[in-house]
This record gives structure tokens, C-alpha cells and sequence, in this order.
């Protein structure tokens, strides 16, 4: 039974919310519901069984809760406080069956109220780390302590972090809204970078003891599913969900029984996730046909040819051509760092050190993948000493410990190959 | 419907003068910009500011209230400006404060007013 309702609080918890502030017009009273109905489904459910439409009865249960509480208050002094946040600015104050009316017109479940509340918690004027902790609290319904030790950050952080996100929202009047067309392109890109922050910090945990947190990228994959069943038009969702399928699947062969990292041309790819790669693989086929490339749907056309291929017989052209692509849309040295690793497979790792050495390197000295990648070129053009400089850079730059140590290791290669 | 506040910021001391070229662009700009404020009903009220030389401030003291020369806060970064407008939603303040930005080729601060009791 605790396994079914943890599956269901997963799957239902964020759909819940975001009714319930539609319903309520308040975040933290909608956060309150929702947790004593599923505090309440998990005394109930074990006798009961568990209801054909658990989605729909924590909802109701929720909202019943707010007006009994409505009704306890209505007789008391602060009844003010508890119903004025039920109000639109236009109702009068006094009027508490009309409080009640609104509640009990919402039974129905609009599918938008996700995406409304997606847009909500990653609002620009919020800073990203805001976006996704307020993403993981109210979507993924992770609880605060939970939060923090995703990401290696005090508990009163998070918590402080959430408070003031909520209160600059109210504060503004944000509306609880879906975008209007004219704003929705650059509204949507907010969403998907802050769905994508999730799913990396998920996958190469910045800190503690593991290289991969799974619960931060499946609720990262979950959050894209969800936005590309409520946006099937919007190719950018579905490449980021292809992506992070395609990404994802490789996981299994990313770490070795003794818990060290593999790196990509070493995997073993027996172990890679044939399910994942196929719902990847069609994500990405759908977007070829759609014919609007952005810098997701491209990414993910890489990771597919990755997918496809044994790691000798990757097509290593038509990778170097889609990084050209993912330049043209997304001239960053980021993108320029990731492309040379493809040209030194297809030429030779002078070349991709030249293309290298042609970058703003000031402009990357703390981007650790740049060392990281420059020190593998080094070593392999026979450079060491050069090699081992690159190496240690990049050391200084990890924070998570087991890609260090597998920094480590190549430094320490490169120069006993020297000696 | 909210009220906001949308201030213009100088990155040091300013003088007043209309007569430089930066001044004989931005003006216009910002007149249009007033005109599609006031056309579309959410202007309430706008100002340009004399510089921040020009301040005093005052403080309540136990003999009366004191007085002293220049403005609050002595940073480089000043109010030269703003506007406080009436919209319908933090989204709408946005995009009015991304045009007051073009405007007058400068910083603008966006803040939310307190509700009214």
C-alpha cells in the first residue's frame, strides 16, 4: 500500500496542486490541502482500498478541508484573513457564500492547470535555482528536507528560498495564466531550461557521494512528459524530452561495478536501456518531421546517433554537421567544447586542440568541461606535461567525487606515460 | 488593479541637460513611450528627477527632526526617474517595464505597490 500511494502521490501530487491554487487562488493554502488529503488518503486507503479516481479525491478532499476550515473560521475573528485569500479584489469582503460558490463550481479538473502552474514556478523574474526549487516543491511535490539534500544546500535555504519566490508571485500579482502566444516562445524556453537544470543536476550530481541522482532526473523526465502531453505542438519540449530519454538510457553503463565513472566511448552498451533509446528515437523522428530545429531537438539528434551506434562505428560526420547546427542556433564556447570532441574522432585530436586553442579561453578558465576536454585531447596528441596542466585544472574545477577521482586517474596515466 | 512602480537608474551622478545628442534621442523615445502609456489607460503618474545632489533628507530626532545634506543612500547607482502605473498583472508591469527600459536606454527597477487596506 505505501508503494501505491507513494506512486500515486508522485503522479497526482503536482496535477492536485495546481487545481487547487486555481481553485484557492493561494499557493501556500493549496500546499497545505493537498498535504493533509494525501495525510489523510494514507490513513484511509489501507481500509478502504484505494478509489478508482485517486487524483479527484485527494483534490475534493483537499477542497472540502478548506471549507470546512472556511466555515470554523467564518464564526471566528479570522475569518478575514482565511477568506480574503479565497477573493478576487473585486468581491466584497463580507460575503462568504460567494466563497463558497467558487469552491464548489471547480470539481472539474482543467489539464491547462499544470501547465499553468509550470509556467508559474519557473516565472523569469525568478532566479533559475528559485524556478527549481519551487519547480520541485509544487510539480514534483518533494518536501523541503528533500530539496536540500538534492542539492547539498541547508534545509532553511531551500525553505527561505520557497517563501520568497511564493511572496515575489503574490506580491507582483502574478497571474495564474498560461502565456499569451506573443510571450509563450520565450516563456516556454524558461520552462524547459529549468526542466533541463533538474535533469542535469540529476545526472551529474554537482556534489555529494554519487555521480547520478536518479530521483531529480526521473522527476525531470516526468515534468517534460507531462508538458509535451499538454504542448504536443511545441518541438523544443519534445526534443528536451527526447534528450534527457536518450541521456538517461545510457546510465546503467555510466558507472562500473566499483561505483567509478565510464566514460562514453568506453560503455559497455549491452547495458544501455533499449526501451529508453526507442522512446527516444521515435521523440526525435517526430521532430525531424516537424522541421523546426532548436537547440534541444538537435541535441537530442545527437544522442540518437550516439544510440544507434557501436561505439567504433559512430557516425562521427553527421555529428560534427549537427554541432555546426547547434552552433548556428547557439553560438556558445560551450557548444564549440562539446564539438571538438566529435572532430578530433573524425579527424585527429590536433585538429580539435586547434579548434580549441581558436576559443575565448579566459572566457572558459572555470568551465571544468573545457579542461576536462582539452586534457584528454593533450594526452592523446602526446602533449603529457601540457596534459597533465589540463588535468589538474580540471580537478580543481569537480566538485562530485567520483568524477575527480576518475580525473585522477587520467591525470595520473598521462603522466607515468611521460616517465 | 495593482499598482507599480517603475524607476529609472543612473549608473553615477547625471546632469540635466537636453541639449546632447544621448538627450535628443532618449527624449522623444520616452515621449512616445508616455503617449502609449497613456493610451492604453495605465498611466498614472511619471517623472524625470533632478540629480540626487540635489536631496535632502530628513530623520525624526528627539529634538525635532534632523537635516542633512544629499541624498539617503550614498551609493554611485541613482533614481533618475520613474513611474507608477496600473495594470492588470505582473506579466503586463513586465512588459511595459521591458519598454521603459528601451525607452530611456537605461536600468528600470519594477516593484509591486502595496495592496490598498
Amino acid at each position: 500500500m505505501s508503494d501505491d500511494l507513494a506512486r500515486i502521490y508522485q503522479r497526482e501530487v503536482g496535477r492536485c496542486t495546481a487545481t487547487l491554487i486555481r481553485v484557492l487562488g493561494s499557493v501556500d493554502l493549496a500546499e497545505e490541502a493537498v498535504a493533509e488529503a494525501f495525510a489523510i488518503a494514507a490513513e484511509r486507503w489501507p481500509a478502504t482500498g484505494i478509489p478508482p479516481n485517486p487524483g479527484g479525491w485527494i483534490t475534493t478532499t483537499a477542497r472540502n478541508r478548506v471549507i470546512d476550515r472556511l466555515r470554523r473560521e467564518s464564526s471566528r475573528k479570522g475569518r478575514h484573513l482565511a477568506a480574503s485569500r479565497l477573493r478576487g479584489d473585486d468581491m466584497e469582503p463580507d460575503d462568504d457564500s460567494r466563497d463558497l460558490d467558487v469552491l464548489d463550481d471547480f470539481v472539474d479538473v482543467v489539464a491547462d492547470d499544470q501547465l499553468r502552474l509550470m509556467f508559474l514556478c519557473c516565472h523569469p523574474a525568478l532566479a533559475p535555482d528559485a524556478q527549481v526549487a519551487l519547480t520541485l516543491r509544487l510539480l514534483g511535490g518533494l518536501e523541503v528536507p528533500e530539496i536540500a539534500r538534492a542539492f547539498l544546500v541547508e534545509e532553511a535555504a531551500i525553505a527561505q528560498r520557497l517563501v520568497r519566490a511564493k511572496r515575489k508571485l503574490r506580491d507582483n500579482h502574478a497571474s495564474y495564466e498560461v502565456p499569451r502566444a506573443a510571450q509563450l516562445p520565450d516563456r516556454l524556453h524558461v520552462v524547459l531550461n529549468a526542466i533541463a537544470l533538474i535533469f542535469t543536476e540529476g545526472h551529474t550530481a554537482s556534489s555529494g557521494g554519487e555521480l547520478v541522482r536518479t530521483d531529480l532526473s526521473s522527476e525531470a523526465i516526468r515534468r517534460a512528459r507531462v508538458l509535451v502531453e499538454l504542448m504536443p505542438d511545441e518541438p523544443e519540449a519534445v526534443g528536451l524530452l527526447a534528450l534527457m530519454l536518450l541521456t538517461d538510457a545510457r546510465r546503467p553503463a555510466r558507472l562500473s561495478p566499483d561505483g567509478s565513472m565510464v566514460r562514453l566511448a568506453d560503455q559497455d552498451r549491452t547495458r544501455w536501456d533499449r526501451a529508453l533509446i526507442a522512446d527516444g528515437h521515435a521523440l526525435v523522428r517526430a521532430c525531424l518531421v516537424r522541421n523546426q530545429p532548436g537547440p534541444f531537438q538537435v541535441q537530442a539528434a545527437i544522442a540518437a546517433v550516439h544510440a544507434d551506434a557501436t561505439a567504433d562505428a559512430t557516425d562521427w560526420s553527421q555529428i560534427v554537421a549537427l554541432y555546426d547546427q547547434l552552433y548556428a542556433l547557439q553560438p556558445n564556447p560551450v557548444v564549440a567544447v562539446n564539438r571538438s570532441v566529435a572532430v578530433a574522432e573524425l579527424h585527429d585530436p590536433a585538429a580539435a586542440l586547434a579548434d580549441l586553442d581558436a576559443l575565448d579561453s579566459e572566457r572558459l578558465d572555470a568551465y571544468q568541461p573545457y579542461h576536462a576536454t582539452r586534457a584528454d585531447l593533450l594526452a592523446r596528441a602526446g602533449r603529457r606535461a601540457d596534459a597533465v596542466a589540463a588535468y589538474d585544472r580540471a580537478i580543481a574545477l569537480t566538485t562530485n567525487p567520483v568524477e575527480r577521482r576518475f580525473l585522477t586517474d587520467q591525470r595520473d596515466r598521462a603522466r607515468s606515460a611521460r616517465t | 488593479m495593482p499598482h507599480y512602480l517603475m524607476s529609472v537608474w543612473h549608473d553615477e551622478e547625471y546632469v540635466v541637460d537636453f541639449t546632447t545628442p544621448e538627450m535628443q534621442r532618449i527624449g522623444p523615445q520616452v515621449g512616445a513611450f508616455n503617449e502609449e502609456l497613456e493610451r492604453a489607460g495605465a498611466w498614472v503618474f511619471g517623472a524625470g528627477l533632478q540629480p540626487a545632489s540635489s536631496a535632502t533628507v530628513l530623520r525624526p530626532a528627539t529634538t525635532g527632526v534632523s537635516m542633512t545634506d544629499g541624498p539617503y543612500a550614498e551609493t554611485k547607482e541613482q533614481m533618475g526617474g520613474f513611474w507608477i502605473i496600473e495594470v492588470p498583472d505582473f506579466d503586463t508591469a513586465l512588459d511595459w517595464a521591458q519598454r521603459a527600459s528601451n525607452a530611456c536606454e537605461g536600468p528600470v527597477e519594477l516593484r509591486p505597490m502595496q495592496d490598498e487596506g
